[in-house]
């Protein structure tokens, strides 16, 4: 009874390993939803409290549209940049691959400095998020996208060290797919924030 | 260098609470030299903590669960002997600040980390084998969940002895929960530990909604799932859905505290009803996630020991489904007296009274089920028994405060205390102790002792009738809920009767634990040899008892609703595959259990302001994590020769139990 090929079972062990990593890809996109709607409930949040100024700043006063759009920039770049690693992984490339995400990774390096700087200014002038509802849920929306961009670096930055280690294997292209997912995400999320807090801000 | 921690957290003057710390550490203390004097470590640390099988997590899912349970029940006892006692000239044997940190105790404890690990532990040990399954979707996630919640558990148990927990509630409302007015330690234990556990919950809930729509065996289309599984399924959408409202909630609330912001605070800009409509948007549909479990595990019970399939499988999918959708449609009946005016109140008050209508619904399903069918009295019959026709009562009270100038009279009362508590005792409560008696066998491989079960149910029972019925009448008469000491002397004899109740219900928790160590000592005379003790209807009943670490040899075909029994009915249930293959499990990892660790340390360390040790558990974290992703050998073979010895072994046993005790397996 147990006379069987083992080929035919190295085949059956490879098709379970492929439907992990779809299984995990599966995964990562229903956490994305999830993140969408914690996303959504700080959205909330701050529309309700995008008049409670306290008598402190509004968004008029504090935001420079030119430096946030500078910002937005940088992370729609970097998205396109991330797009043209995958482009790159799916062609099997590995060292184009490291280097569109080396400069993906800068360019989100350089939006989040950006965002710090910003932060760090308005804390500096007395308008942290302890001077009104309106900037706590400022503080908060923005630094929950920035510290999932932070987070984002992180792993980027440890998923190029598993290209360069391991090369292109099939853990490691799942792994940069939902790493650009993620990184897509974020820059949708943004789109909302550069919307809903800066413009609408400045606008009022 | 320990932040706000001093010898002073420890609170030497209260004999009650050193009288239940020095209990837990010397029963603590006792577990450990046990485990020493028979060198168990090894097989503690490889077997189950590190384990990422999915029945082991869910065992240690239930453990937890039932320890928690012992400890809720004792917040209970306490409070229910203080409102015995604390009436006019007398106060009790409590403190207010201690009886305010006992009710909030008994809420958090008994929904997040009684019903909550419960549900986890069952529909671990039960859906991978329902759906024909090897495992979870993703394991290691599985274990990181289940220590992530251990560890909230543990937070919440530490504050017992070390600082103080939340006076504020289990809903934690502010401003009181503010900085302000709470400046001890108890509302960031509280936080936290829930923050942490409902982190886990997502992760679990993610984990399940994969494993149920990707992993299902061939032929198994979504409407021939078993019941069970629908109802996890459906709980898991509620959860993904809302646990990040809980999040976005409780954080907020930890900025207010620790960084001085304003988004809960009653001075510059913060809105306080924010926090309120915030947490019920979660809170509503939590509700349902600790009960459409419970009414999954009915549904499989009814159809079992009516020996029919189920009545209206199709209504009940749907009914589980529109519950799903309109549960996030009724937030606001926890709060009209918010004074969101008439409009937004009949809005929700219609949703709430409509969102009864597929529970109604399920309970026809249920009584359908049973009109004609062979019904078996087992001791699971008897929980759902109790459960339909409890839950029919508490439904009617629900529907009674879904009039918002209803809910504007008993709002705050023991009449609401009653109601909630009939819809999670008799409708979670006893389904998750239903599924308990109900799976045992499957889990241990020997069955539970009928008489004992009998015997803590109907004491169960009647301690909920009369623990709960006289809080209907004292919210009617007026009694707000949370009262460490009143004057009115007319309440007082109602409140005996009720402590008498909480008596009868502490007698039935503790006949549960003769029923488990008597049947343990008897395990040999009730052994389940089939794996099939009740002539199931679902997979989970194909497997042995307790099923092998792979589930199925060979992955079974599933052709209609109730796949077990329509393969007996084929004359194809324990077919010898042609041959047996290499199957590949995930290999064990400490990583999880690390992450655990590393995570109380840091709730703790966030607790007392000891910020060097939070930073460093939290980069621990992150280090693990990275560590685990550079790990490619994560699955080991289980080689074709050793399943062939596993399943021979097990077709004797099969053939031993048909031709010795034919009566148990009518298949």
């Amino acid at each position: 009874m147990t006379n069987h090929a083992p080929t035919a079972q190295l085949a059956q062990v490879e098709d379970l390993r492929q439907e992990a990593l779809t299984n995990q890809v599966f995964g990562f996109w229903i956490y994305l939803m999830s993140d969408l709607i914690l996303f959504s409930a700080i959205f909330a949040t701050f529309v309700v409290q995008s008049h409670s100024y306290a008598g402190g700043p509004t968004g008029k006063e504090l935001f420079h549209l030119p430096y946030v759009l500078v910002e937005t920039l940088l992370l729609l770049f970097s998205s396109a940049t991330c797009g043209l690693a995958m482009v790159a992984a799916q062609n099997e490339r590995r060292a184009l691959v490291l280097q569109w995400l080396a400069l993906t990774f800068l360019l989100g390096l350089g939006f989040v400095s950006m965002e710090v700087k910003e932060f760090h200014s308005m804390i500096a002038g007395g308008n942290g998020p302890d001077r009104s509802g309106f900037l706590s849920a400022f503080f908060t929306l923005v630094g929950t996208h920035g510290a999932h961009v932070f987070l984002g670096l992180l792993w980027m930055a440890v998923t190029m060290a598993q290209v360069g280690l391991k090369g292109l294997s099939t853990s490691v292209q799942s792994k940069l797919m939902r790493l650009s997912m993620f990184w897509h995400f974020l820059d949708i999320v943004w789109v909302g924030v550069f919307t809903t807090v800066y413009l609408r801000g400045v606008l009022q | 260098m320990l932040g706000k921690l001093t010898l002073s957290a420890i609170p030497f003057h209260d004999p009650i609470v050193m009288g239940a710390v020095s209990g837990s550490v010397l029963l603590g203390a006792a577990i450990v030299a046990l485990i020493t004097c028979y060198g168990k470590w090894g097989y503690l640390w490889n077997e189950w903590l590190t384990s990422l099988d999915h029945k082991r997590i869910g065992v240690m899912y239930l453990v937890l669960a039932l320890v928690m349970l012992l400890r809720g029940l004792s917040d209970a006892v306490m409070m229910r002997a203080q409102q015995a006692l604390a009436v006019g000239g007398s106060h009790g044997f409590l403190p207010p600040e201690h009886f305010d940190q006992i009710f909030t105790a008994h809420g958090t404890i008994m929904i997040i980390f009684m019903a909550m690990p419960f549900i986890a532990g069952l529909m671990n040990i039960i859906v991978p084998q329902q759906i024909g399954a090897r495992d979870v979707a993703f394991p290691f996630l599985n274990s990181l969940s289940l220590w992530l919640t251990v560890a909230g558990a543990l937070l919440v148990m530490v504050s017992l002895g070390v600082g103080e927990f939340s006076k504020a509630g289990w809903s934690g409302y502010s401003p009181l929960t503010e900085k302000l007015f709470s400046p001890g330690t108890g509302v960031d234990y509280w936080d936290w530990a829930i923050q942490i556990a409902g982190i886990a919950s997502l992760m679990s809930a993610i984990n399940f909604f994969v494993t149920i729509l990707r992993m299902r065996a061939p032929g198994m289309n979504l409407m021939r799932m078993p019941l069970f599984t629908w109802a996890v399924f459906f709980t898991t959408v509620l959860m993904i859905c809302s646990f990040p409202v809980l999040t976005v909630s409780l954080a907020m609330l930890s900025l207010d505290r620790y960084l001085g912001m304003h988004f809960f605070s009653n001075t510059f800009g913060g809105n306080i009803m924010m926090y309120v409509n915030l947490f019920w948007m979660w809170g509503h549909p939590e509700v349902y996630i600790v009960i459409l479990p419970a009414f999954g595990i009915f549904s499989e019970i009814v159809a079992t020991f009516s020996a029919k399939r189920l009545f209206g499988y199709k209504s009940l999918v749907y009914a589980t489904g529109a519950i799903t959708l309109f549960s996030f449609g009724v937030w606001l009946h926890h709060f009209f007296t918010m004074g969101a005016g008439p409009d937004v109140n009949a809005v929700f008050g219609i949703t709430t009274m409509i969102i009864a209508v597929p529970t109604g619904v399920k309970i026809f399903n249920w009584l359908f089920t049973m009109y004609r069918g062979r019904v078996r009295l087992t001791v699971p019959m008897y929980w759902t028994l109790g459960f339909i026709v409890s839950f029919t009562l508490g439904g009617a009270t629900g529907v009674l405060m879904g009039v918002p100038p209803a809910d504007f009279v008993v709002h705050n009362s023991l009449f609401l205390v009653a109601h909630f508590h009939t819809m999670l005792i008799t409708g979670a409560l006893f389904g998750l102790v239903a599924g308990y008696s109900y799976w045992f066998p499957k889990i241990t491989g020997f069955r539970l002792n009928e008489k004992w079960g009998k015997r803590a149910f109907f004491f169960w029972l009647a301690g909920f009738y009369l623990a709960f019925g006289p809080l209907y009448l004292l919210g009617l008469m007026g009694m707000p809920r949370r009262m460490w000491h009143y004057s009115n002397p007319a309440w007082h004899p109602w409140l005996v009767v009720a402590a008498c109740g909480t008596a009868l219900i502490v007698i039935g928790t503790f006949l549960l634990i003769v029923q488990l160590v008597v049947s343990y000592r008897e395990r040999k005379d009730n052994l389940d040899l089939t794996g099939d003790p009740y002539d199931g209807r679902t997979l989970e009943w194909v497997t042995s008892s307790p099923p092998p670490v792979y589930n199925f040899a060979e992955i079974p075909v599933v052709h209609d609703i109730d796949a077990l029994a329509d393969m007996k009915e084929r004359g194809e249930v324990h077919k010898r595959p042609a041959r047996y293959h290499d199957i590949e499990i995930p290999e064990n990892s400490g990583a999880g259990f690390l992450i655990g660790v590393l995570t109380f340390c840091s709730g703790f360390a966030l607790v007392w302001y000891i910020w060097w040790l939070a930073a460093a558990s939290a980069a621990g974290v992150v280090l693990i994590v990275i560590a685990r992703s550079f790990d490619d050998h994560t699955h080991r073979i289980i080689p074709a020769s050793e399943i062939e010895r596993i399943e021979e072994n097990r077709y004797r046993q099969l053939e031993a139990a048909r031709s010795g005790r034919s009566e148990i397996s009518p298949a």
